[in-house]
């Protein structure tokens, strides 16, 4: 492009607050025909916040926004989609009581005579999606499928009707690297046909491999913007944090691993992973790799007695023990971090107090309540600790951003203070910053004793605190490695050995 | 193939068929155009309204106050036909637009005001209960010839039984509710916003549109409803249908439709009134049964339909299909 295009959106000083809170402060941003624009910053930031604001799900306190050049006030979702710009949000955000064609066309279904023509719905649905590498019957139950389909088919729902813009927060989380291919070249063809992309990802290799330029902010403030093809990742990851990330890379000591505490053999429960023996000692950490739907979390369930096993014999200090709910090993001193903080985490609606004290609470038992000044003085301990950014303990905790949530979340377990702590995927969808912190404090946990748990899919992450690691495949353990054994390269080989090559 | 949401309704129409073939097979004088007939009629106000229940719980909503409407709509026209010379035509739409009104109100006050739906139709129920006893508190007798018109138009079916104008109305109820149910785009709303709110605003559904236009049609349904019971009964009196919407609920949850919303077809909802009708006609023919038999038999079988959907319902999420679909990628 010779001459300076104008830019197809326009947002100035844009400005958002919440009770306490300002999310959005003054900020402004362009987007030009054809680019695919990356949106950067920690979780809190107000990345989400800025999407909404633009798409109209929230109100929005201050600023304009002009779309070709005329200004546009979109109170609803629906009114931004009927100007032009489509959203993918970071859940799938679809009806799963409805078949996958009723999904893609909900609002804009193909009639005749007036009434919907639903032949011709199922099949421009299965055209649709045979553009995203797709070949699935459109006329089934959206809920039949995987998360991961259930994603491109939000994607492709949202790239049909955007005319003009198209926002992608956090796309790429469930989907594995060939369906991110795919969706990228669809990106590609799409800003061919001049389309801007908005594109919210955690991951900065992915914002180099696909986006023109970049805007970071922090805080609800932008920090600038830049050319992605002059900028490193240090440069980017500077501005994000505003600060160097150098004290999570530091080398740490070696792991003075301690007495065993916990002892199980073969333990398994039917049909959700087969037996395994396994010994935990104080002031280590076990790291469980494997694929999604290896048996990663089943693990952590049945360890922790949420899906009690159903065979085998536990030991904990030496003495046998039978966990067969969450109630039992919370009193025997153990924590689980789940997976899905939404759905089996977070208790949205009550305060950041009230979430971190709960399990504390729970297990004193009913008749000896937490005073309110002691509650107070423990989360403000654990929030000061972890570095939770919230406006006051007495919010809501659903109005926290991710990160903050994740690290809520720890807070509650480490309150009770537990001998051994599960985390399952305690990094999940964090951004750069909260993620180092989380891995900080895993090891000073290590350090001060705790024994440790934890399942993750970032590779990188695990092997650098857990002093072994625990390779699973198909619910079953395959591999266990420890010392100078355990690198990457050693992981993926155990995954991926008799031919389950599938990384 | 994955066609579970549909199951349901197959085993209601599965229940209807089985418990019809028992009765038959106890009294063989049942297998008669009148039984049928007698069914259709007997059961057309409760169907109309059940319809309209149908869209509300399809939300996830529910509407309380259908029962009081039909009451208020047959005193209204009882009093406004024997006080004025209004022709009955257009009191029948004088009591429409007062009941659609009154329903688009129920559902303006559940969206904009965040109000739990249970208790606006139920303060609407109270509402609308009273406003009948206003009017009249003694039944009134509706005479007028075009009553008389309306009462006289059947089809007579071989075997003798004779299917009259109300009953024809309730069907043609059902097969609009169908045709808006799954040809609309306000049909797939519907079924959007029981799916979820959140994610059907997200996705661009009118959530304050559709949801006034719900409550809206089942406060007219129940106005029509209102008509023929008047239709049926010649009277207006302010103690009848109490309970009805608790009978239209019933029939919509043994027809299969989820309480939770999303999930369901009017069309199994036609086959639950044909099902509670069928015990009825049953305890008529048997003659020794106490007419409460009726609600015991309408307890047990709303339990077991609700156990039905459970048990599916986890067989459905243990079937989940895995992410397998990626590798037939061409």
């Amino acid at each position: 492009m010779s001459t300076t295009p104008e830019p197809v959106l326009q947002a100035t000083g844009v400005s958002k607050f919440f009770p306490g809170a300002i999310a959005l402060d003054d900020v402004s941003l362009s987007l030009y025909p054809g680019e695919v624009h990356a949106l950067l910053g920690e979780n809190g930031a107000g990345k989400s916040t800025l999407i909404k604001c633009l798409t109209g799900a929230y109100k929005r306190d201050a600023g304009t926004i002009l779309l070709d050049g005329k200004e546009i006030d979109p109170r609803d979702p629906q009114g931004s989609l009927a100007l032009g710009i489509g959203t993918v949000y970071q859940e799938v955000n679809l009806l799963s009581n409805m078949t996958v064609a009723e999904n893609l066309f909900l609002g804009w279904q193909p009639m005749r005579h007036g009434m919907i023509n639903n032949r011709e719905m199922v099949k421009r649905s299965k055209e649709v999606l045979s553009g995203f590498g797709l070949d699935i019957d459109p006329s089934q139950l959206l809920s039949s499928y995987s998360i991961a389909i259930q994603q491109v088919v939000a994607i492709a729902r949202a790239v049909e009707l955007a005319g003009k813009v198209l926002i992608l927060d956090e796309p790429t989380a469930s989907l594995d690297r060939e369906e991110i291919d795919l969706l990228f070249s669809v990106v590609r063809k799409l800003t061919e046909r001049g389309l801007a992309v908005v594109f919210i990802t955690h991951f900065l290799d992915q914002v180099f491999e696909i986006s023109d330029r970049a805007t970071i902010l922090r805080n609800g403030r932008i920090v600038g913007t830049r050319e992605l093809a002059n900028a490193t990742q240090t440069e980017i990851v500077t501005m994000m944090l505003g600060r160097q990330l150098e004290e999570a890379k530091k080398e740490r000591g070696k792991a003075v691993i301690g007495e065993t505490i916990l002892e199980l053999k073969n333990y398994g429960r039917r049909g959700t992973i087969e037996p395994f023996d396994m010994i935990l000692h104080k002031g280590e950490v076990i790291g469980l790799a494997g694929l999604l739907g290896s048996g990663r979390s089943e693990t952590a369930g049945v360890i922790f007695g949420s899906t009690p096993a159903d065979q085998g014999t536990a030991t904990l200090n030496g003495e046998a023990i039978k966990i067969d709910s969450p109630r039992s090993s919370i009193h025997l001193g153990f924590g689980l971090c789940p997976e899905d903080r939404k759905t089996d985490g977070i208790v949205g609606d009550l305060s950041v107090r009230e979430n971190i004290i709960l399990s504390l609470q729970a297990r004193r038992g009913w008749t000896r309540p937490i005073s309110r000044a002691k509650a107070e003085k423990i989360a403000e301990d654990y929030v000061k600790k972890l570095d939770i950014r919230l406006a006051s303990l007495d919010m809501p905790i659903r109005l926290l951003s991710g990160g903050n949530q994740q690290k809520a979340l720890l807070a509650r377990w480490l309150a009770t203070e537990p001998d051994i702590l599960i985390l399952d995927e305690p990094t999940r969808g964090i951004d750069v910053g909260a993620h180092a912190e989380i891995i900080e404090l895993i090891q000073t946990l290590r350090e001060q004793g705790m024994a440790l748990i934890v399942a993750s899919s970032e590779l990188e992450e695990l092997i650098t605190y857990s002093s072994r690691i625990v390779v699973l495949r198909d619910r079953r353990q395959v591999k266990e490695l420890q010392g100078d054994e355990i690198s990457i390269g050693a992981i993926v080989r155990s995954i991926a050995e008799e031919g389950g090559a599938q990384l | 193939m994955m066609k579970s949401p549909r199951l349901p309704l197959y085993m209601t129409m599965a229940t209807f068929v089985l418990a019809y073939m028992l009765c038959i097979w106890e009294f063989p004088s049942m297998f008669s155009s009148r039984v049928v007939a007698n069914l259709l009629t007997d059961n057309a106000f409760l169907g109309i309204t059940a319809v309209g229940m149908t869209f509300v719980i399809l939300t996830g909503g529910i509407d309380l106050s259908v029962g009081s409407v039909i009451a208020f709509t047959g005193v209204f026209l009882a009093v406004i036909l024997r006080d004025t010379s209004i022709h009955p035509l257009v009191a029948f739409g004088m009591v429409l637009a007062i009941t659609i009104a009154f329903g688009a109100a129920e559902g303006a006050i559940v969206h904009y005001l965040e109000m739990p739906a249970f208790i606006v139709t139920l303060a609407g129920m109270f509402l609308m209960r009273g406003l009948a006893y206003v009017l009249s508190t003694d039944s009134v007798p509706i005479t007028h010839e075009f009553y008389d018109v309306l009462q006289s138009i059947y089809w007579k079916a071989p075997g003798g039984g004779r299917f009259r104008l109300i009953g024809g109305v309730m069907l043609l109820v059902f097969i609009g509710a169908m045709i808006v149910l799954h040809r609309t785009k306000f049909g797939k709303n519907v079924y959007a916003l029981g799916g979820g709110v959140q994610t059907a605003q997200l996705m661009g559904v009118p959530i304050a549109r559709t949801t006034i236009l719900i409550y809206a049609t089942s406060g007219g349904l129940a106005g029509l409803a209102g008509i023929v019971y008047s239709l049926y009964t010649s009277a207006g009196y302010s103690l009848s249908t109490v309970g009805v919407e608790l009978d239209a609920i019933a029939a919509v949850v043994i027809g299969g439709t989820l309480l939770s919303g999303g999930t369901g077809f009017v069309a199994g909802t036609f086959f639950g009134i044909l099902i509670m009708g069928l015990i009825q006609t049953y305890i008529v023919f048997d003659g020794t049964l106490s007419s409460w038999w009726t609600k015991i038999v309408i307890g047990v079988l709303l339990f077991t339909f609700i156990m039905l959907q459970k048990v599916l319902a986890w067989a459905t999420t243990a079937r989940r299909k895995p992410a397998t679909e990626f590798a037939m990628r061409s």
